[in-house]
């Protein structure tokens, strides 16, 4: 099998070239890189396909080694039209990018670097729990306690119990009850449809 | 067999709308289920009890794993099944009364339950090993999820988390011991393996098939809250005392006992057996014993006393004796009865008083003495008083343990001793239980105690006769639990008949030592009851000792912290440093491979290809174009030079000989030059480079290794080569079956259509996908057409300062260029006159529809020439950017009747329909044929089918360029003129530098606090 060493060098060079911006912040240069990647694989897929030779047309007097490979050409076709498309998507986001943060420059993941930062101290997992002696906590009617329900009453629900603090906000007791419930649609959806 | 499984699943997928029509009394209904299968039950002792000794089913799964659904229901599975039916209908007949009508998720609730039971009914009858450990596995997410039941509170769910980790780690190691023990024995069979597994522990895998019962005893000693794992039970406790009554009396950790009684007639005696089962057993025991001594919540103690209970079952039923077998079942069945009944009246008291907390208590047997009578059944029971199924059970456990010490090793007593302290707690906890729970306490007041109705107290009450009726006529237990003890006995000669061996269950034995025993623990109990004071003060005394579930919250903690360290040092949040990582890994593996290996490179190598001499040349352009993409700080001069490189490759296709390949390369890259320009028009000029300094050179040295690793990976790989490609057929097929001459398009639509299809639906979805980045909303096909439009009127430059040069250029195009021309394009007017070019707009007027004709020369002059659907497609859509250049975006509508949506629907279905049709007349997909006809003008015609599917690629491609011109030009042309209309909104930000860093530094703390900028049209 012939090796073309003048595709695979500038294949090389390519490869170089497109990793080098790739690891860039800059979206544009990203998305250059990406290209310069995808025209280094077509010229690796040609590569494969050996000598040059005659264009794949079919003639009846011509052997079948005279052509230069077609099945490399195929795949190479198909790589073209694609990269054209994933490019385009590209341009779609850097214009997006663009439009929402006025920034081309891929920011750090602030979620990742939340998760660096969890402190030790997991609520779910950590917060001291009181004992609790019965599944059917009893509540007082009434001020003298002279008549005992075993369900608490509208009147001592979350209503008068003020705020709760957390994190760094203060949300309203009743707000937060609500949010404990499973399912809880108690949030407000953030720009683009996620939560703020 | 599988019928009450299925009807058990069955009727819990129902559950939820019977509880919507009947509220909680559905619950009876539910109960029935068991209730019958307990009957089926009975009415399967005969076979059960036949000579055959079991009830076999067995349906195929998957054969390939050997996997199956069998099934068998020998005497210890019958006996399980027992407790697990029994206790589970009246469980659920209680629950009826126990739930308020005004409780939410029942239905969820019930299901979960009625399938809890037929898992654990499934995992006693289950006959493989793998059927049993899901099963098993089963059994751990039901409870999880029972036990998680009031999922708004933190203790219930923090508990279930706790059960369900504890359990799952235990199961994972069973797995490995099942999967181990199944291997070794060539069968996953259990009936089969028990039957081999006296050759299998003293053959050649004798040390595999011990450590894979220590494995499954793992297992086992997780759920069944054996030491070290004792703490899940008692956190356990968050769930509703139903569930709790359940899964301590028949169910979950009664699997691990189940387990190990399993395998104790086999393995036994294997290595660490004894010591394992024994030792943890006492230890448990102990533990469990102390611990509820020292508890002031009754359903606590009880949760304490199951662990003791635990360890002890576990002592029994894993000795290995057939006197310890007998004991051990009868214990179980014993231990089913009195711990349901009494986690039923705890259930009854905190329903009714609303506290379980023994220092608030007071005086309940005086409100309720039906409550307090059925309480003080289970606890005699417990305690092992005389007439009782307890007394009767413990009576023979003692019996074989005194047997079993009998043979005078230092070991068995000390096990001896360790029972009967044990039994002293136990009798001391039931004391002090029945006093926590019902006793009048001097200096606390009365407790409020609302009447029990006769069908809440019916579940535990009957439970309770059921252990009188046990203790009195113990006999027909005996003869149920006869024949697994039979297992255990031995063949040995004068060892007598396995009956004798085993002993019977008896309310009188005669005055043995085991009696003796008894006498001493009551005694010993009773001082202990009677010395509480004594011994809470002793207690208090003692150090909290290792607390189990203390140690299980570091570990989680530990395991979290690690986590969170391993991800803040890997998952720094940079992209450059992900990829920093993966490329180097990507390069660094291959290379040192390469070098390892050492392989000289191949022979054939060369620099200029004979055939095309020109080619280094064109390389060192193409070079220096990615060189000069680098290094441009400019935007548009990189992209450019990227350009170069494109089109540099184009060149090289032609060059290789592969006219297709150039011709499409070069429409694509002129098509992806407008699309860059178009959607980069509002991005600054300049490209910062901030990832400067000491990153750079490591960029370097990664781009650098990267593509050096791909040149001599690319050698070796070529080099390595030995086959004859098959391409070279390809010239063949194309013309004898594809019918065309030009190889590469028959490669493309008929030899690998398939994969030309996967390609255009990605077309697709990458052209939707950029439409809804820039539309937002919906795909934007609905344009207004050009009539609606005022003249003039579109991007029309405002605010230039009217003394400036700027507004004196523009008065004078606008002047030159006010009339409404409309001879040369359709929608010019709407054009602002000084957008407008009339060269341009002339030039487009006479090439449009040429270049339109072209476009289809290509896509059917394509099969024997060079063109395909590809070029063809890439040509229209170039015709349409130069329509959208020269006339805007209502050009571009009026060049497109159809929208980009449609016509991607349209090339797809073309496509897909070309496949499809071929199908349906008989032959195979995306088969070609070949019509020859002859029309009157055109003469002979060749048809060839697959042209079709070329028709819906360019279709596609058409869609795909329009997207790109609709939505990174015609859009954002839009988003531009609503900006300059609304210049109060956002000019701020974009003109003056300043604000553009203060609005910079708000978005790096708020990134998502900058609202989507999109058309009215978007929005709608």
């Amino acid at each position: 099998m012939s090796v073309n060493l003048t595709l695979l060098t500038v294949m090389g060079a390519l490869y170089a070239c497109g990793i080098y911006l790739i690891l860039e912040r800059s979206l544009t240069r990203v998305l250059l890189g990406l290209m310069l990647l995808a025209n280094a694989t077509n010229l690796l897929i040609l590569a494969t396909g050996g000598y040059a030779g005659l264009a794949p047309l079919y003639n009846k007097a011509t052997g079948a080694h005279e052509y230069a490979d077609p099945l490399p050409q195929a795949l190479i076709l198909t790589s073209i039209v694609i990269s054209f498309a994933v490019t385009a998507f590209m341009l779609g986001i850097i214009y997006r990018t663009w439009v929402l943060a006025r920034q081309d420059e891929i920011q750090d993941d602030i979620e990742d670097l939340r998760v660096a930062e969890t402190p030790r101290f997991d609520a779910e997992d950590d917060t001291p729990i009181p004992a609790e002696t019965s599944e059917f906590p009893l509540t007082m009617l009434g001020g003298d306690g002279s008549t005992v329900s075993d369900h608490p009453t509208a009147a001592d629900g979350p209503d008068e119990a003020g705020s709760v603090t957390a994190g760094a906000k203060e949300i309203s007791a009743r707000d937060a009850a609500a949010e404990e419930q499973p399912g809880s649609q108690n949030v407000t959806p953030g720009p683009e449809g996620g939560v703020k | 067999m599988i019928t009450v499984l299925a009807v058990h699943f069955a009727v819990a997928a129902v559950a939820p709308f019977l509880f919507r029509a009947w509220g909680r009394n559905a619950f009876y209904a539910l109960a029935a289920v068991p209730a019958v299968s307990f009957g089926w039950l009975l009415f399967q002792h005969g076979a059960v009890y036949s000579d055959v000794g079991a009830v076999s089913e067995v349906f195929p799964w998957i054969p390939g794993l050997d996997l199956e659904f069998a099934f068998r229901l020998d005497p210890l599975a019958w006996v399980m099944s027992l407790l697990i039916l029994g206790i589970g209908a009246l469980v659920l007949v209680y629950c009826a009364r126990y739930f308020s009508l005004k409780d939410q998720d029942l239905g969820g609730f019930g299901a979960q339950f009625l399938a809890f039971a037929g898992v654990m009914f499934g995992l006693v009858i289950a006959d493989d090993l793998l059927l049993m450990f899901i099963f098993w596995e089963l059994t751990t997410i039901l409870s999880y999820l029972l036990i998680g039941f009031a999922r708004t509170r933190l203790a219930a769910r923090r508990s279930a988390l706790q059960a369900l980790m504890v359990t799952t780690a235990g199961g994972l190691a069973m797995l490995v011991g099942l999967i181990m023990l199944g291997h070794s024995a060539g069968t996953y069979r259990i009936s089969a393996i028990l039957a081999q597994a006296p050759t299998l522990i003293s053959g050649p895998s004798g040390g595999i098939v011990a450590a894979a019962v220590v494995l499954i005893l793992a297992g086992a000693i997780s759920k069944s809250a054996l030491v070290p794992f004792h703490f899940w039970l008692p956190g356990a406790m968050a769930a509703p005392t139903p569930v709790s009554a359940y899964l301590h009396a028949a169910a979950m950790v009664k699997a691990g006992i189940y387990l190990v009684a399993r395998l104790a007639p086999g393995f036994s005696d294997t290595a660490y057996w004894q010591s394992i089962v024994l030792g943890l057993g006492l230890a448990t025991m102990l533990v469990g014993g102390y611990r509820a001594l020292r508890q002031t919540d009754i359903k606590l103690i009880l949760a304490y006393g199951t662990v003791s209970q635990l360890g002890f079952l576990t002592m029994v039923v894993g000795l290995g004796t057939p006197d310890a077998a007998l004991a051990g079942l009868a214990m179980l069945l014993a231990h089913g009865l009195f711990k349901a009944t009494l986690f039923l009246v705890v259930g009854i008291i905190d329903h009714q008083a609303g506290t379980r907390d023994v220092r608030q208590l007071s005086g309940v047997f005086r409100q309720s003495r039906a409550l307090g009578i059925v309480a003080g059944i289970g606890a005699a029971s417990m305690a092992g008083v005389p007439l009782l199924a307890g007394f009767v059970a413990k009576e023979s456990v003692l019996e074989a343990f005194v047997h079993h010490a009998s043979g005078g090793e230092a070991w068995s007593m000390v096990v001896l001793v360790g029972i009967v302290l044990g039994s002293v707690l136990t009798f001391a906890y039931s004391a002090r239980f029945m006093w926590g729970a019902f006793a009048v306490k001097p200096g606390i007041e009365r407790t409020m105690f609302k009447a029990v109705k006769p069908s809440f107290l019916a579940a535990p009450a009957v439970l309770s006769v059921l252990s009188i009726v046990y203790g009195l006529w113990p006999a027909s237990v005996d003869a149920w639990v006869q024949p697994y003890a039979a297992l255990f006995a031995s063949t040995a000669s004068g060892a007598g008949t396995p009956a004798e061996q085993a002993g019977h269950l008896a309310l009188w034995h005669g005055f043995t030592p085991a009696l003796g025993l008894t006498a001493l623990t009551f005694a010993l109990g009773l001082a202990m009851y009677f010395g509480r004071n004594l011994v809470a003060r002793a207690q208090s005394r003692v150090p909290g000792w290792i607390d189990g579930d203390r140690m299980y919250q570091l570990t989680i903690g530990a395991l979290d912290d690690t986590a969170v360290w391993i991800t803040g040092r890997t998952q720094r949040g940079s992209l450059y440093f992900y990829l920093a990582v993966i490329l180097t890994m990507a390069f660094a593996l291959p290379l040192t491979a390469m070098v390892l290996a050492g392989k000289p490179l191949p022979d054939n190598l060369y620099f200029i290809d004979p055939y095309s001499p020109l080619q280094p040349v064109v390389g060192a352009g193409i070079v220096i174009g990615a060189l000069a993409a680098v290094k441009a700080n400019k935007r548009f001069l990189a992209v450019l030079m990227v350009s170069v490189t494109g089109y540099g490759i184009a060149l090289m296709f032609a060059l290789q000989g592969a006219p297709d390949l150039a011709l499409t390369q070069m429409l694509v890259e002129t098509i992806i030059l407008v699309a860059f320009v178009l959607a980069m028009r509002s991005l600054p000029a300049e490209l910062r480079d901030r990832t400067g300094g000491k990153y750079r050179v490591i960029r370097v040295i990664i781009g650098a290794a990267f593509g050096v690793t791909m040149v001599f990976a690319a050698i070796h790989a070529m080099g390595a080569r030995v086959a004859v490609p098959v391409s070279l057929e390809f010239p063949r097929l194309a013309y004898e079956g594809g019918g065309g001459l030009n190889i590469v398009n028959v490669t493309l639509v008929d030899i690998r259509a398939w994969d030309t299809f996967g390609e255009i639906s990605v077309l697709a979805l990458a052209a939707t996908g950029v439409a809804s980045l820039i539309f937002v909303r919906g795909r934007g096909d609905r344009t207004r057409v050009s009539e609606t439009i005022a003249e003039g009127s579109v991007g029309r430059q405002v605010a230039v300062d009217p003394g400036s040069r700027e507004a004196a250029d523009l008065a004078i195009s606008r002047k030159f260029a006010a009339s409404a021309r409309d001879a040369w394009i359709v929608a010019g007017r709407t054009l602002a006159p000084e957008r407008r070019s009339i060269i341009f707009e002339v030039v487009t007027r006479l090439i449009f529809h040429s270049l339109i004709i072209f476009s289809l020369y290509l896509l059917l002059a394509g099969h024997n020439l060079p063109g395909g659907g590809f070029a063809g497609g890439l040509t229209a859509g170039l015709a349409l950017a130069i329509r959208y250049l020269a006339g805007g975006r209502f050009e571009l509508r009026e060049a497109t009747p159809v929208g980009a949506g449609t016509l991607l629907g349209i090339g797809l279905a073309t496509a897909a329909a070309s496949g499809v049709v071929p199908l349906l007349l008989g032959g195979q997909v995306f088969q070609t044929a070949i019509i020859e006809l002859w029309l009157p003008v055109f003469g002979d015609i060749k048809f060839v089918t697959s042209t079709i599917f070329d028709i819906g690629v360019y279709i596609v491609v058409i869609g795909l360029v329009l997207d790109v011109l609709r939505s990174l030009g015609s859009e954002i042309d839009e988003h531009f003129e609503e900006q300059r209309t609304a210049p109060a909104e956002d000019a701020p930000a974009d003109d003056a530098p300043a604000a553009t860093e203060v609005q910079a530094d708000v978005h790096a703390e708020e990134p998502v606090g900058v609202p989507a900028e999109t058309t009215a049209r978007g929005q709608g």
